[in-house]
């Protein structure tokens, strides 16, 4: 009986990746359904198993079974692993997802499984946050923070009740790793959290998963019932989310598990002294925790020879939107943004020139061609008024028009809002307003609002809108004087990162709000992150 | 004095760790408590860090953004209110880049906010005006032709405050201030976003939400968006006076806020050791009844109670008054008069009014209202411990792991004490909450609310408490979980032993005693063993334990308890009567009883009398006098005749109406001196207009013998306050009175009463407060008592032998009814039921379980019968499983319904304390008012008639 392997990620059933399946079973297959490799553009991709290894054919229609099965189909990828995309990358983290039947816990053992995890058990936890901090990975979430710091601390704070939280309320744009990984490979992230737990000395812990991923929260749930004895006596559950974007803010995740409304807690105290139920809780993205296996089995070192100054090990780097190759690209840090977007991806889907790229998701910068050459790091992304945040990679072409953009982050922030604090509550609906008015004013400069007549608009001139200066200059400084509001008086990173994608769509692309580069000067300096 | 808001540090203090931290603020070195925000750090060096959402009696939270500061070598800009300071820190409030945050960001608030400052109810009082100027905004470039959230309809449902959305500025203050101080939970943010906004309950209206109306929010509130609608109608206040509310037995201190003589609001004062700036409903809000109309304010005579008053000059009134007293004493001899002192005046007042009647009228025929509330509390407390008082603070409540609530409900009698105790029976900073024991036959709103449960709830039949504690003795003895060296130490061994001994007897355990208590024998044992191991713990308890045939039984099962676990003399644990009424423990400490002096010396005490009849210069008697009960008794066998009652409506408050009315129709002379034409009054021949709280100076003691002062903020409506009536009175009996203010009453009472001899008006002016035992062995004060020992000694265990009340069920009276009380309302209801309280509770209903209520085909609403053996009252059911089946309950706030013309006339074995927790009734749907009520309403009617006079004076 043949043997084929077929991707049961979100993203292949969205292709149609199910009936596929179905057709090769209904052939006489035996189909293993695996996570996905992680290149769009090949999906659906089938693997047969001949006697020189899998061979790939992508992207497969339904009729082409048959083709595929005689060898004779003419999509034909050959070995997977050998196509460019993939020998460019550095799977540290994703070495198993699209190779192993994700619940099975043979496939997981088979390829270096658990082996972390025996070596973290046998040794004290104290070495085990060694190991973490010499490796040196940063918090995969978008923070970056060192992770063995976090987890140093938690073992240092006293008491006895302490939690793992795994932050998989993946919410930027583009961005997709996460659910990637659980749903490809479950049990990394289970061995991960379970280190986590020996080296702090926690019992339990939680994964919190958005609610919009329906598949990954039950392939987990799935894996946490079949690994139950391994991980044992550490045990997890799955939480899934409500919709809310700020609760992937880890404050208000943490309440969120705390069945409380999902809203930024002030800091200090840090989590990691008084986090889940007031109790020290560790609590790191999904990526953060998933790296952890390869740092204990493979050593800190082999992890940490990866990268580029202060930014160690791999990122899973996601290319989406207008992008021909889009997918998840793991790599060591270094690697420029032109080479991402042009020599991996492709270049746009839509054969255009590239005029925009954002970088860590909605909050994230835009940033022109012309700064191509940043290399993937963190403080190279800081001091170009950016930030890597999850790694998500999203390619405009040339028809982008970017004051809409700078909109849409501002709405976005007005939507997705906890409403807790003044500058993001209020800052971003005013700054939508103010948009739509330099959009307006930036077809005719002389459209203002008609002012209000009547006794009570004079009595009250201050309110009365002819009191505002809507012309391009007074709005685009009032949009530049709330940027500075939001990113320096906000609570937490929704809206304190706002304003990246709407200063440096301001800066880079100032024709599109009315203005050229020597109406203004340089753009503004770039200041050190909010609280 | 001119008006100021009480300084508001923005964050409360840290908690102690003894650890102190020195960083520079400003340019200057602070050396605070390791823990305190930055925000409390330069407020208390005496600066302001501009904030909005920040106030000192919630927990930070970090939202409005305007307290950002600037600290050396650290990125960004924190919040104040939420950082901590810390060791070295250098801190700078002012700067540039600070003020261009905090002005962009009262841009934003003003860009959502109405200009209408002049016009708004809150102007000068307004924390938004005030940041706004401090941060020096001149102009809003946002428009507003934007988004908004004004013009949203203001919620004007509760009688007190109104709710106006458009002035909100989501703070979250109200919200925190519901949840973290009152403990209710009713308030929340609807929404997110731009779109949050404060909503009650499920966006109900404020009066139809959980809202209790403490004022909490209201206090919180920056703007006018929560808002009294006193101020809404008068303006604000242009001045302050700290007194002490006029209510229950809690003592919480108000900031009287006025404009001239009117009174504008009732603040809670942070500093109050009582209340830390907390209030419920009516303290805060129920004091209208001050200037209501049917207060009266000339005294009046009659000859005759079928008689209209006639309204007289106070020289008649007072002339009148003391030639009837001396003519009755003539004709029926010394002992046929006497006087009931008010647990609702002031100490002075009270010492006063048992001067008059020891001094003037020549016997001790004085008692109080505590005769029907707490005398078990004196009597059983003194005989095990030695005083007759709660052994605590309420701060102590915070140290306990283990709290027993028995026979009170603190939510609705003692609300601002519930809030207290709700904050330790919830989670805080990770650490647990205290676990919680409930012994009462109601489900009482403390055994579960939000985030809120009692461990036990242990729902027992009516009558049976020493039953059960003697069961949970039972269980702590024969289960070996006593405190032996406690014992040894602190109490009489051999009692202990024979105590032990019958409390160990198998007819005592939990199993055997189920079928009179009907309460889970597991249960019970759970609930002893938890009280017995789980730590410190603290019983607190009330009228449930106090009135009932053995009420003092159990008060003294309580003591024994509470000293064979060792659970006494240390902060956290101890035996708490939660008192009634606002002074009713100054009033037992003052010699109100027939019985004692000042100070609970017994008559029969040569030295102490003689102390007195040195100090008044005349005999007293070495007999007790007559109890309330008695007078009533001597009354209708025509041997007593006169009573001066001040302060106390015996009519309505006493059990049994009809035999109380028989005793007042057969007195040729009641005086009744109180602010309203009381029910009592329906059956007096001289009315003396009495002063409100507002119109005296004085002091009043709460239940944890806290001593605060009383202060004038205006002047008597009646033209007198009461203790100037009172030596009046004395002095047309020839006593000689030259007290000038009630200072020299309290030095008065000072000299001749050892426990209070280190208590003076100067010293509580500079204090605040003393808590007796004020003395040169306790110089400060006693916050609790019984630490090095017993004051009685050896702490005493005494034998509580169970017996029932003769007041049984059967089949007549099959269902047994208890009383209690209701949040909105106070006692009689002459107060609450005079304010817009009415809008909670506009009448006493019957609860009863659904299945008593379906088995006498009882609708919610319908009215019904309530009778018993002493008679029968009508009012409407309200359907409710908080009473377990065969138990209803009923409030007794409202003349119209008469709850005591259904209670008996038992009471406790050793003082007379009324059962009004236990009595036999059936429960029958019913047309209307019954007989009684028709007649009692037309006589009151004829009663309070009142005839015009022509220019009296």
């Amino acid at each position: 009986m043949t043997r084929v392997f077929i991707s049961r990620d979100m993203a292949s059933v969205a292709l149609g990746i199910d009936e596929i399946a179905r057709a090769f079973a209904d052939a006489g297959c035996e189909v293993v359904r695996t996570g996905s490799r992680g290149l769009f553009s090949i999906e659906p991709l089938v693997e047969v198993e001949t006697a020189e290894g899998r061979t790939g054919f992508g992207p497969v229609a339904l009729g082409d079974v048959a083709a595929i099965l005689d060898g004779s189909d003419p999509n034909r990828l050959g070995d997977i692993a050998a196509l460019p995309f993939f020998a460019k990358q550095q799977r540290f983290t994703f070495a198993r997802c699209g190779i192993v039947d994700p619940l099975s816990l043979a496939d997981y053992a088979a390829h270096g499984g658990w082996i972390g995890l025996d070596i973290a058990r046998a040794a004290e936890p104290r070495a085990v946050v060694d190991a973490v901090k010499a490796s040196g990975p940063r918090g995969r979430g978008g923070a970056g923070f060192p992770t063995g710091i976090k987890w140093q601390t938690v073992l240092d704070a006293p008491g006895s009740e302490k939690y793992i939280v795994c932050n998989a309320d993946e919410g930027d744009s583009g961005t997709f790793a996460d659910r990637m990984l659980m749903e490809g490979d479950p049990y990394c992230l289970i061995e991960g959290m379970a280190i986590a737990a020996h080296a702090v000395g926690a019992s339990h812990g939680y994964i919190y998963i958005r609610s919009e991923y329906p598949f990954a929260i039950q392939t987990m749930r799935d894996a946490i019932a079949l690994s139950a004895g391994r991980i044992a006596p550490f045990t997890l559950e799955v939480r899934a989310g409500a919709g809310a974007y700020v609760c992937g803010e880890e404050t208000a995740l943490l309440d969120s598990i705390e069945g409380k409304r999902g809203q930024v807690r002030a800091k200090p105290p840090l989590p990691a002294l008084s986090g889940l139920f007031g109790k020290p809780t560790v609590i790191n993205n999904v990526l953060s925790l998933a790296a952890v296996p390869f740092i204990l089995s493979e050593g800190a070192e082999a992890y940490a020879n990866v990268g580029f100054g202060r930014s160690r090990g791999t990122m899973p780097v996601q290319l989406a939107g207008n992008v021909k190759h889009g997918g998840l690209f793991e790599v060591g840090f270094g690697i420029t943004l032109g080479e991402l977007v042009h020599d991996i991806g492709g270049g746009t889907a839509s054969g255009r020139p590239v005029r925009a790229v954002q970088v860590g998701g909605p909050l994230g910068a835009y940033f022109p061609p012309s700064m191509f050459d940043l290399p993937f790091d963190y403080e190279a992304f800081t001091a170009a008024g950016g930030l890597i945040g999850h790694a998500g990679i999203t390619v405009f072409d040339d028809n982008v028009d970017m004051a809409h953009m700078a909109r849409f982050a501002m709405e976005f922030c007005a939507a997705e809002s906890c409403g807790k604090c003044t500058p993001c509550r209020i800052g971003s609906t005013r700054g939508v307003e103010i948009v739509d008015r330099i959009i307006a004013a930036r077809t005719n400069e002389l459209a203002r609002a008609a002012a209000q007549d009547g006794t009570l608009g004079k009595a009250l001139y201050s309110r009365a809108p002819d009191r505002i200066d809507v012309s391009l200059g007074a709005q685009t400084t009032l949009l530049r004087d709330l940027c500075d509001t939001m990113k320096y008086g906000s609570l937490c990173a929704l809206g304190g990162f706002t304003p990246y994608p709407v200063l440096s769509a301001l800066n880079y692309f100032p024709e599109d709000f009315g203005h050229f580069p020597e109406d203004f000067g340089a753009p503004a300096p770039v200041l050190a992150a909010a609280e | 004095m001119g008006f100021t808001r009480e300084t508001d540090h923005g964050t409360p203090p840290a908690l102690a760790t003894g650890r102190n931290v020195t960083l520079t603020i400003d340019g200057e070195q602070v050396t605070l408590p390791e823990g305190t925000s930055i925000m409390r750090a330069a407020s208390l060096s005496g600066g302001a860090i501009p904030k909005l959402c920040a106030t000192d009696n919630v927990e930070s939270f970090g939202s409005c953004r305007l307290c950002l500061v600037k600290i050396e070598g650290r990125a960004g800009y924190p919040a104040s209110c939420t950082t901590p300071i810390a060791e070295g820190m250098v801190v700078r409030t002012q700067t540039d880049r600070l003020k261009q945050l905090r002005r962009g960001v009262m841009e934003l608030y003003i860009s959502d906010h109405p200009l209408d400052c002049l016009t708004c109810a809150a102007n000068g009082d307004c924390e938004l005006q005030d940041q706004a100027g401090a941060v020096g905004l001149r102009d809003v470039r946002y428009g507003y032709d934007g988004a908004t959230n004004m013009g949203q309809p203001k919620d004007q449902s509760n009688p007190y405050f109104d709710f106006d959305p458009s002035k909100c500025i989501v703070c979250s203050r109200c919200v925190r201030a519901c949840d973290e101080v009152q403990g209710t939970f009713a308030l929340t943010i609807e929404g997110m976003g731009f779109d949050s906004k404060v909503a009650a309950s499920q966006n109900d209206s404020f009066l139809a939400s959980d809202c209790v109306s403490c004022g909490a929010c209201v206090q919180a509130c920056p703007t006018a968006s929560l808002i009294e609608k006193k101020v809404v109608e008068t303006g604000t206040p242009d001045r302050s006076v700290v007194t002490t509310c006029a209510y229950c037995g809690v003592g919480c201190t108000f900031r009287a806020e006025m404009r001239g003589e009117e009174l504008v609001r009732m603040v809670p004062w942070k500093d109050g050791k009582a209340n830390h700036g907390h209030s419920c409903v009516k303290g805060r809000f129920a004091w209208g009844y001050a200037q209501h109309q049917e207060r009266i304010i000339n005294p009046m005579i009659r000859a005759s109670v079928s008689e209209p008053w006639r309204e007289v000059s106070w020289d008649e009134a007072i002339a009148h008054t003391a030639s009837e007293f001396r003519r009755i004493q003539e004709k029926y001899g010394r002992l046929a008069v006497g006087g009931i002192t008010s647990s609702r005046c002031t100490n002075e007042e009270t010492f006063l009014v048992q001067k008059l009647i020891r001094q003037g009228f020549g016997n001790n025929n004085v008692d109080t209202c505590a005769r029907v509330c707490h005398s078990p509390t004196g009597y059983g407390l003194k005989t095990t411990f030695g005083t007759s008082a709660g052994t605590q603070d309420f701060d102590s409540v915070e140290q306990a792991d283990v709290i027993l609530v028995i026979g009170a409900n603190p939510t609705d009698a003692h609300p601002v004490f519930g809030s207290r105790m709700k904050q330790r029976l919830r989670a805080k900073n990770g650490k647990a909450g205290a676990q919680l024991i409930v012994v009462d036959p109601r489900r009482i709103d403390l055994v579960k609310s939000p985030h809120i449960e009692a461990a036990h709830h242990l729902p027992l039949r009516p009558g049976t408490n020493v039953a059960l504690l003697t069961a949970m003795a039972h269980v702590v003895v024969t289960e070996k979980l006593y405190n032996e060296a406690f014992i040894r130490e602190r109490c009489d061994w051999d009692e202990f032993q024979d105590w032990a001994d019958f409390v160990s007897e198998a007819n005592r355990s939990p199993e055997a005693i189920e079928p009179l208590t009907g309460v889970n024998p597991a249960d019970l044992r759970a609930a002893a063993r938890l009280y017995a191991t789980g730590g410190n713990a603290a019983i607190y308890y009330g009228l449930g334990v106090t009135e009932h045939s053995q009420g003092s039984s159990t008060v003294m099962a309580i003591a024994n308890l509470a000293m064979a676990t060792g659970n006494i003399g240390r902060e956290g644990v101890g035996v708490n009567p939660l008192r009634g009424q606002n002074n009713v423990q100054g009033a037992c400490d003052m010699g109100s009883f027939p019985h004692e002096f000042s100070g609970y010396r017994h008559v029969s005490d040569t030295a102490a009398r003689e102390m007195f009849e040195a100090a008044w210069g005349v005999e007293l008697d070495s007999e007790p006098g007559l109890r309330i009960p008695n007078m009533l008794d001597a009354a209708t066998d025509g041997s007593f005749k006169g009573l001066f009652i001040q302060g106390e409506d015996i009519l309505q408050s006493d059990p049994n109406t009809h035999h109380v009315v028989a005793g007042l129709a057969a007195m040729e002379c009641v005086v009744v001196q109180d602010l309203f034409l009381n029910e009592t009054a329906n059956y007096a021949h001289v009315f003396l207009p009495g002063s409100t709280f507002l119109e005296k100076d004085g002091t009043f003691t709460n239940a944890e013998r806290r001593i605060q002062m009383v202060r004038k903020v205006m002047a008597p409506l009646n033209g007198y306050a009461d203790w100037e009536i009172v030596q009046h009175v004395a002095n047309a009996m020839g006593l000689g009175w030259t007290y000038s203010h009630p200072s020299e009453i309290m030095d008065e009472i000072a000299a001749l009463t050892p426990t209070f001899a280190g208590v003076h008006y100067d010293r509580l002016e500079a204090e605040g407060s003393l808590q007796w035992p004020a003395n040169d062995a306790a110089p400060d004060g006693t916050p609790t008592m019984h630490i090095d020992g017993f004051v009685r000694g050896k702490g005493k265990f005494v034998v509580t032998d169970y017996v029932p009340t003769d007041e049984k069920t059967g089949p007549r009276f099959p269902l047994l009814l208890t009383t209690g009380r209701i949040l909105s309302h106070y006692n009689v209801g002459a107060q609450t039921r005079r304010t817009a309280n009415t809008a909670w509770h506009p009448e006493d209903r019957l609860e009863i379980h659904p299945t008593d209520a379906e088995n006498r085909g009882i609708k919610d609403g319908d009215w019904v019968g309530l009778r018993s053996r002493a008679g029968e009252t009508t009012l409407r059911a309200l359907i409710t499983e908080r009473v377990a089946p065969g138990v209803v309950y009923t409030t007794f706030h409202h003349p119209d319904t008469q709850a005591n013309v259904i209670t008996t006339d038992y009471s406790d074995w050793a003082t007379n304390c009324p059962e009004y927790k236990v009595t036999a009734v059936q429960v029958g749907l019913s047309n209307g008012p019954s007989d009684w009520q028709e007649d009692y309403a037309e006589q009151a009617r004829q009663s309070r008639r009142i005839m015009s006079v022509e220019a009296a004076e």
